[in-house]
């Protein structure tokens, strides 16, 4: 936001890209559940560009994006966030997206040295190398700490008025933001990539390992945002909702998975994602039981729909607590 | 702004309204499937957007805001919100 800004303020004509990988936090876990619903609702990307005054446009990359978090060339964060190769993709996306359009540059809100692997002084030119953009690449932020680029040389920006941050406090930015009279923005530090999460990367490494492979779907990725994720067998999981918001946002999978949800007792809708024999149903019955308000019942009564088949009502005992493992839980 | 009901189309001759079905998707999903599905209109044209987010309530019309459409009219039933925009005059 404040990049563009910076910009803006040179009379540059700048329009915004914002790109969906599927694994941004932005509104999703908002947006299902019911207890976050008194936040307010707004795609942050929408509300930047509206207060700044600029078109944005939404890039779909998610079958791209794929490559990035599968191999990345540069490895890994401390989760699975591959920042420094999302980076160059994103910046390289940008580059491609902007050359027929007529847009001469890219500009970034990178600064020196405010993530410890993504933005240090010897990452600054790899993103620029391997994105493609080289020269066209714009850092208002922290230009003067860096070679000049070609917007600077061809006198397209004023190199005299762009800015010498630098480092993690983000007190310069705070500052300048408070100068442009910019009082509300968006938080920031990875904070909107649910790869940096370790909880939610433990899920993206179970999916993997339970089907012997690297890959998704972005149906996998969505769901790996809701709900309880529990694992009583190799060959299975369960899914199952924490609250209405979840339940509303679970049954639009119902058809694709084997489906369970308590019929006696208000409870919460699982999903089943794997292969699960009569045994497994019946685990699965109880487990979902467990998390009903029949949990202190001796028979929950529990619906079991199976692709291709006629729902079956079971009536189960729900699972007590210490027969569910804390290994259940991913 | 129209108050519209969702699932009619008693404000619109029906011919003049092509309908995208966001429901179930979450943000920014059915802003980018709006995106994407007003790209292939014609200024003046017509889209009534069904969605299920609450969050599209606000990023439509802003959408629509700094892309140059006009919201028409916005409906709001239990689980549902229907959007109908009317495509403006500029490139997305």
């Amino acid at each position: 936001m404040l990049a563009a800004r910076v910009v803006l303020e040179q009379g540059v004509h700048v329009e915004g890209l914002n790109f969906f990988t599927g694994f941004c936090v932005e509104g999703h876990t908002h947006a299902i559940r019911k207890r976050d619903r008194t936040r307010p609702k707004r795609n942050n990307a929408l509300w930047v560009a509206e207060t700044l005054g600029i078109k944005l446009h939404f890039i779909d990359v998610v079958e791209p994006y794929k490559e990035v978090v599968l191999n990345p060339r540069h490895g890994y964060g401390a989760n699975l966030n591959p920042c420094l190769d999302c980076k160059s993709f994103m910046v390289g996306r940008a580059f491609e997206w902007m050359q027929p359009r007529g847009f001469d540059f890219v500009v970034t809100g990178e600064v020196i040295g405010q993530r410890p692997k993504s933005q240090r002084r010897d990452t600054m030119p790899v993103v620029a190398r391997e994105s493609g953009a080289g020269e066209r690449l714009l850092r208002p932020l922290c230009a003067k700490h860096l070679p000049p680029t070609l917007p600077e040389r061809e006198g397209w920006v004023d190199r005299e008025a762009l800015y010498d941050f630098h480092g993690r406090s983000r007190k310069p930015q705070i500052a300048l933001a408070e100068r442009f009279g910019i009082e509300d923005y968006a938080q920031p530090a990875g904070g909107c990539c649910f790869l940096t999460n370790a909880h939610y990367s433990a899920k993206l490494e179970d999916l993997w390992r339970s089907r012997g492979t690297r890959d998704y779907e972005l149906d996998d990725i969505m769901l790996l945002k809701v709900g309880r994720h529990l694992r009583p067998r190799p060959h299975f999981k369960m899914v199952i909702a924490r609250e209405e918001g979840e339940n509303r946002f679970l049954r639009g999978y119902r058809y694709r998975f084997t489906h369970l949800h308590t019929v006696s007792h208000e409870g919460p809708l699982a999903m089943l994602d794997g292969k699960a024999d009569t045994d497994d149903l019946l685990l699965a019955a109880r487990l979902v039981a467990r998390f009903s308000q029949g949990r202190d019942a001796e028979r929950v009564e529990v619906e079991i729909g199976v692709k291709g088949r006629e729902a079956e009502v079971v009536a189960v005992a729900p699972l007590p607590p210490s027969e569910i493992p804390a290994e259940w839980y991913i | 702004m129209v108050h519209l009901t969702v699932g009619t189309e008693s404000e619109f001759p029906p011919a003049a309204v092509q309908v995208l079905d966001a429901r179930g998707l979450l943000c920014p999903l059915p802003v980018i499937r709006t995106q994407d599905r007003v790209a292939s209109l014609e200024p003046g044209d017509r889209l009534r957007v069904r969605c299920t987010d609450p969050g599209t309530e606000s990023d439509i019309p802003t959408w629509c805001r700094i892309n140059g459409h006009r919201v028409i009219g916005i409906a709001r039933a239990e689980d549902e919100i229907a959007i109908v925009l009317e495509v403006g005059g500029g490139a997305v």
